[in-house]
């Protein structure tokens, strides 16, 4: 199935999805990777606000290219995204609706999505030229020291993703490669 | 002697730097092709098919194939009867931070592994230097995403284990690397030598273009055997599921010790870079 969702979003909207399906992103989405996540994690320890509202949004693990002159953004494919796993919980507990990004996760942060309704997607990794151009709008809201890892707000228009895990405990990962593996099993039997 | 200024050097890397991140070696794209006309299960078909197009997007745009324009690896092939104004090292630097910068490529290193704050010029390069003969420089570049890296793996075997040892090595690697390091990967394997040689001939074996076996037939047919049992594990482009796990794997080897099976697996994505310039 093939669906389209826009930024933020309230969490009826992605009950629908099942692992495998595609889905058009569109809206207001926003980026963070390592550095960002260990900040916006020490900033809830202190109590502070965080550079964007969680609920409802999607977070892109992404550190794009420098935009060239005449450009919205560089190349800006995801990064592994199970590097933010230590964090993914307790953002997806406080309202993050999605994640962006490419590679399995633990099963805490499944565990995470489930619990909360939330659904992680996958863009093409190492396809960074053509995940950028769904990018529309680009604006550095947070930590500009930390150069390609600092937040950007990003307008997006149809970005084409993969869901990964769904709401209810699908896992693309899982049932992608043991399906092909079944097919080879009956065509030989 | 032939002499060879800083400055060539440093123009060469800056070309390399921006070349290797906009194109990728027509062997690397050839088999990513041929791979996606053989894939046999549609949504990997389809994926790798996005995977192309994507090289048509940084090619038309002008954009880096990826974001993450990785550590800049050099391997340098110095002739005997070359003389270097200056200091290789500086000018390789130099190189690298002229070419990251006026290519608009990712800035992607920390001076200092825990303490981590950007060197903002993607310097320092990772250099490897060996001397030859006659009186030729030679620059390879091999920009190097931390994504791949992150699920390369070495193992100190025992001769024990043997080929067999090896085989189901390897396969491990890549099940357990699984989604993570974006497939379809390029595998170098590195077997013998030292617990530090290894790693280094896991490195090189991805310098190797993908069309050129091994020239020992023995490890030519053990590369094919490897891909092949790499390609039944069924993890598949992206992960998606598939056929298409690897598009190819080179074996490089090393005389090691009686005690000794070193093995070593560096993992590369489908934006597999390299570029070379002689001087």
């Amino acid at each position: 199935m093939q669906y389209e969702l826009e930024f933020p979003c309230k969490k009826e909207d992605l009950a629908p999805l099942r692992a495998g399906d595609t889905v058009l992103v569109s809206g207001t989405i926003y980026t963070a990777r390592d550095a960002a996540h260990k900040r916006m994690t020490e900033l809830l320890e202190e109590g502070k606000p965080l550079p964007f509202k969680l609920e409802g949004s999607a977070v892109y693990y992404v550190g794009p290219t420098p935009e060239k002159p005449g450009q919205v953004i560089g190349s800006a494919g995801p990064t592994t995204s199970g590097r933010m796993d230590a964090y993914a919980p307790r953002l997806l507990d406080l309202g993050l609706a999605a994640m962006i990004g490419k590679g399995a996760r633990s099963p805490a942060v499944k565990e995470a999505v489930v619990r909360n309704g939330a659904v992680y997607l996958a863009a093409l990794g190492g396809a960074g030229a053509l995940m950028s151009g769904s990018v529309r709008e680009l604006e550095i809201i947070a930590w500009p020291d930390l150069g390609c890892e600092a937040v950007r707000r990003l307008r997006v228009e149809k970005m084409p993703l993969t869901v990964i895990l769904d709401t209810q405990g699908g896992d693309l990962y899982q049932s992608g490669p043991a399906a092909y593996l079944a097919s080879l099993g009956s065509s030989q039997g | 002697m032939k002499t060879i200024t800083r400055q060539q050097i440093t123009e060469a890397v800056a070309r390399l730097c921006i070349q290797a991140n906009t194109s990728l070696p027509a062997d690397v794209a050839a088999a990513l092709a041929r791979a996606r006309k053989e894939e046999p299960w549609p949504l990997a078909a389809q994926t790798l098919g996005f995977l192309e197009e994507n090289l048509e997007i940084a090619r038309q745009k002008d954009l880096p194939i990826c974001q993450d324009t990785g550590s800049a690896c050099l391997f340098c092939q110095v002739g005997s009867e070359v003389k270097i104004e200056g200091d290789l090292t500086e000018a390789l630097n130099e190189g690298v931070r002229q070419g990251y910068t006026r290519g608009y490529l990712r800035k992607s290193i920390v001076g200092d592994p825990l303490r981590r704050v950007n060197t903002e010029d993607n310097t320092p390069a990772f250099i490897h230097t060996e001397l030859t003969a006659g009186d030729k420089l030679t620059i390879t570049l091999m920009p190097k995403g931390g994504g791949a890296e992150n699920m390369s793996r070495l193992a100190m075997l025992k001769p024990a284990d043997g080929v067999e040892g090896v085989k189901k090595f390897v396969v491990d690697c890549v099940k357990q690397a699984g989604s993570n390091p974006c497939p379809p990967i390029i595998l170098g394997v590195g077997i013998g030598g030292t617990f530090d040689q290894v790693a280094l001939l896991a490195k090189k074996a991805l310098l190797r273009p993908l069309d050129t076996p091994h020239p020992d037939p023995f490890y030519a047919a053990l590369e094919k055997e490897l891909l092949d049992l790499v390609n039944a594990t069924g993890v598949g482009p992206q992960g998606f599921g598939g056929r298409t796990t690897a598009l190819g794997l080179a074996i490089e080897t090393l005389p090691t010790h009686v005690a000794s099976l070193p093995v070593a697996v560096n993992i590369n994505c489908h934006v597999t870079r390299r570029a070379s310039v002689e001087l």
